[in-house]
């Protein structure tokens, strides 16, 4: 494989990995906060201007990332892969800019509303703002993902001298595997916020900070957890199937299936090899993958020997797709529990709000396994069946796209270290401002005197 | 030139006309809009902190929107141009890095510097001019490198490097006259200081930037200067000159003005920059069409199939008008001097 083919995998791999994190919590948390302000509205009870007063700022930090990493990926199609739009820029052109058109503006431009318009404008305009960013993240998340899908499973066009030309749009963008795939990714943001939500305001509870905001957000979590991590599951499991029909090689790799049989197992644990083409340290449950994925332990599966030159690598999807199916089983497990012990004794042990809060980022880890899974399932394609990874890259020199993916490397750890310390910063300062809440902060915004007020009496 | 042009009834001739129209007018909204708050960014340098806190809030609520502008832009590039993105992207690899890590960091510095621990503050505010500085020179050195259609000797990356000095100073220009309009008091005076110091920079960049050209480009040159294009095209460089002098003139006489408590006319400097722009970029369109890389490819060379093309106009008219509507609604919840920024 050529170096320039190499970094630019990595260079397209980093900036997409470092963009997806914050997404992935800014389109659940924009419905989250208009659900705390949706209670406030409706009871009054200021224990949810408390959660809002936090979350809202979390929220315009993680905005702001996802906004300036976007548009580093906005560039990085005509830097890395002038090929992809060469050859199916017909299709993903038109699908990108009704993202911007629809999606991008809206969010950008009401984001101030919320953000800074709460004293400007009355308070069903704010109400509406806030509904108005949540629905554009989530319509752009829909664009995004029609396009991603798109490239998996290809639908709805037509070759001509080489370049894809729409013939169907609805077939591009309701490809067969988009419904999944939204869905899928929709539940991961949901759940990534919930444990978020829940692993931040443990911390807070463990810091002695009782108040009712903390213990509110916790219990939102948790309940959300509890609820989403199972239909995460489903999800998952209908995604698999689809994927089976469509993409066999990938489920070949993410079983570590080398050989077509019948009745095959379900590898728990191994170290697939590629150069050998067989799994060594093997533990494995016989007929398992049969029974998952055909419902019959009879049932005949595809290995990697059917798709000579089209198979992609083992190994990185294998354990990708293992790490993702743990942490959504880590999940579930961990907010039952939570759930179970809010029931009995309205509040969590000491253990478990350790456990929480060390999972406070756990959505990441299920949502970048998750992406690797699927994307690295696809090489050696980019469009599945019409598009080679290699013939689509850049001809930039090498040393080119090595000087600023090292940039990038280095920004990107600079800013996920700063996020999360920042992050926990903000929450530990919540409470401290909770404890005496009523004098205003130095650089605090002033509180309305009626938010005021209402505090006293609960706080 | 009327070779290179197709027939404009046929759906494959009219339709690249109309989305470059659409992407040129992306990109000078991005750049009147974006180089107001990159302008704020650079003179953060020159600030007392209260004065930063002023600063930073009077483009809060509106710098990423204005940057989702730049995604509008580039998106049609990609988009209605595909041919054409991979060659100006891939020529422009480097500043484009460069730029993106500068608005990385700009926008970024923005939440961080109210957020983080208060001793690390100062870390983000540099950061913010930083990112800033690097993405103005950075779009400058891009807009000379297409100027120049990509030639690589040293006299063209020299131009390049001009004009990047040159939108730098356009961009602080902005800033300065956006200020003026936006705040009052002690950093109100300042304010005029800055854009009567920029203005002149920017009235040097401009006139090295004409005298240049024909060094660099003979067609540029040819198109400016032949005789009938000349009779047709006296008009730019005339209203930029009209622009400047109202700039100036209104940058001389705020302050006796605001001595009085009077506030009118703070938006002149301001609306007179953007008609600089407006006439820099209008020359800078004429200079390139019907190129979209000069000499190497026209517009209809690098667009994309009619019925793709289609499917975009068709939901540009129908959504870009409401874009700008709620654009403006949000410029009118703003309006007024700044005041601080408070999120509820
Ligand atoms: C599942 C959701 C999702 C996925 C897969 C992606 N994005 Fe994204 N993107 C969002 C969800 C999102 C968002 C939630 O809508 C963001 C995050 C914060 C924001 O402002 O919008 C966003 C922001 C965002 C922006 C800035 C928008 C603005 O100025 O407001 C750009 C240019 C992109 N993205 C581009 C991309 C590209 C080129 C992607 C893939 C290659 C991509 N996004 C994947
Ligand atoms: C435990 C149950 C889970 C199962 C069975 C499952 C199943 C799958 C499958 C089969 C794919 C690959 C789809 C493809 O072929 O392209 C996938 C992708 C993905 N998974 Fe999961 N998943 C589970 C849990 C999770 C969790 C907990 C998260 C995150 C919090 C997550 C996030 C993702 C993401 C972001 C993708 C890539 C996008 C997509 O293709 O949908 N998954 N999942
Ligand atoms: C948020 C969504 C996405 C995530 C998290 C993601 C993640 C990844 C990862 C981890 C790789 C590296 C695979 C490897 O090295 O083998 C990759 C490759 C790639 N993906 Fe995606 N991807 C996403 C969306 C997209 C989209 C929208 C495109 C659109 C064009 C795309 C195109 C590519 C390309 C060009 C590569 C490089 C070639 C390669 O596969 O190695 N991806 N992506």
């Amino acid at each position: 494989m050529n170096d320039v083919l190499l970094l630019s995998r990595l260079q397209f791999a980093a900036n997409i990995s470092f963009h997806i994190l914050f997404p992935m919590i800014s389109i659940a948390l924009a419905w989250v906060l208009l659900f705390f302000k949706w209670r406030h509205n409706r009871t009054g009870d200021p224990r949810w201007m408390g959660a809002y007063r936090l979350w809202v700022k979390v929220f315009a930090l993680t905005f702001a990332l996802g906004v300036v990493s976007g548009i580093t990926m906005s560039f990085q199609f005509g830097t890395n892969w002038p090929g992809f739009m060469e050859t199916v820029g017909n299709i993903a052109g038109p699908l990108l800019a009704y993202e911007v058109l629809t999606a991008f503006f809206l969010e950008a431009t009401f984001l101030g509303i919320m953000l800074f318009g709460f004293n400007r404008v009355s308070n069903r305009m704010h109400t509406v703002a806030t509904l108005l960013v949540a629905i554009g993240t989530s319509l752009s998340a829909f664009w995004i993902l029609a396009l991603i899908s798109w490239m998996h499973t290809p639908a709805g066009f037509e070759m001509r001298d080489g370049v894809a030309h729409a013939v169907d749009w609805w077939a591009v963008i309701f490809n067969p595997s988009f419904p999944y795939r939204f869905v899928h990714t929709l539940l991961a943001s949901f759940l990534t916020v919930a444990f978020l939500l829940a692993g931040l305001s443990a911390f807070r509870i463990s810091r002695g900070d009782e108040t009712p905001a903390a213990r509110s957000a916790l219990r939102v979590g948790v309940i959300m957890a509890s609820v989403f991590a199972p239909l995460q599951i489903a999800a998952g499991d209908l995604h698999g199937l689809n994927t089976l029909e469509h993409q066999p090689a990938k489920v070949a790799a993410m079983e570590a299936l080398w050989e077509s049989r019948a009745g095959a197992p379900l590898v728990l644990f191994a170290l697939p090899d590629d150069e050998r083409r067989e799994n060594r340290f093997a533990l494995e449950v016989p007929y398992g993958a049969a029974l998952i994925l055909r419902h019959d332990p009879d049932g005949e599966l595809s290995g990697i020997d059917r798709f000579p030159d089209a198979a992609p690598p083992v190994a990185p999807v294998f354990w990708a797709f293992r790490i993702m199916v743990g942490t959504g089983l880590l999940m579930l497990a961990v907010a039952w529990a939570a759930a179970w012990q809010l029931r009995r004794r309205r509040s969590v042990s000491a253990t478990t709000r350790r456990l929480l809060t060390w999972m406070t980022f756990s959505g990441w880890v299920g949502v970048l396994t998750g992406w690797y899974t699927t994307e690295i399932g696809r090489q050696p394609f980019l469009v599945q069946g019409v598009l080679r990874t290699a013939d689509a890259v850049t001809t930039v020199p090498a040393g080119n796209v090595a000087v600023t993916l090292a940039g990038y490397l280095v920004l990107y750890a600079v800013l996920i270290i700063a996020y999360v310390s920042v992050v926990f910063h903000l929450a530990r300062q919540a409470s401290t401002a909770d404890a005496k809440r009523g004098e205003p902060k130095a650089h605090g915004p002033a509180v309305l005197p009626s938010q005021l007020a209402g505090e006293h009496a609960h706080g | 030139m009327a070779d290179l042009i197709p027939d404009l009834g046929a759906a494959a001739g009219w339709l690249p006309l109309v989305f470059m129209i659409v992407m040129g007018l992306a990109i000078l909204a991005y750049v009147v809009l974006d180089g107001y708050d990159l302008g704020v960014g650079l003179l953060i340098a020159l600030a007392t902190d209260a004065e930063k806190d002023t600063m930073i809030a009077s483009i809060g609520p509106f710098w990423d929107a204005n940057e989702t502008w730049l995604v509008l832009g580039v998106g049609i590039l990609l988009v209605a141009f595909p041919y054409a993105h991979g060659m100006v992207l891939g020529a422009l690899y480097l500043p484009v890095a460069v730029m993106l890590i500068g608005l990385t960091l700009r926008g970024v510095a923005f939440d961080f510097r109210v957020k983080a621990q208060a001793h690390h503050k100062v870390l983000w505010n540099r950061a913010f001019v930083a990112g800033s500085l690097l993405a103005a020179l950075a779009q400058g050195y891009m807009l000379g490198r297409l100027v120049t259609g990509f030639d690589d000797d040293g006299w063209s990356r020299a131009f390049a490097a001009l004009i990047a000095v040159c939108l730098a100073s356009g961009y602080a220009m902005l800033g300065a006259t956006w200020l003026v309009l936006k705040t009052d008091g002690g950093l109100q005076r300042r304010a005029i200081a800055w854009a009567r110091r920029s203005v002149l920079l920017l009235a040097l960049g401009v006139a090295a930037v004409s005298a240049a050209t024909p060094l660099v480009s003979r067609e540029i040159f040819e198109k400016w200067f032949g005789l009938q294009n000349l009779i047709v095209l006296w008009p730019i460089p005339v209203m930029t000159g009209v622009f400047f002098f109202i700039a100036y003139r209104a940058l001389r006489r705020l302050p006796l003005r605001l001595d009085n408590d009077n506030n009118y006319g703070d938006w002149v400097p301001f609306a007179t920059t953007i008609g600089i722009f407006g006439m820099a970029f209008h020359g800078l369109a004429y200079s390139l069409f019907p190129y979209i890389v000069l000499n190497r490819m026209t517009i209809w060379e690098a667009a994309a199939a009619p019925e793709s093309l289609m499917f975009i106009l068709v939901g540009t008219l129908l959504v870009l008008p409401v874009n700008v509507g709620y654009t403006i609604y949000a410029y009118r919840v703003f309006r007024g001097k700044t005041r601080e920024l408070t999120y509820y």
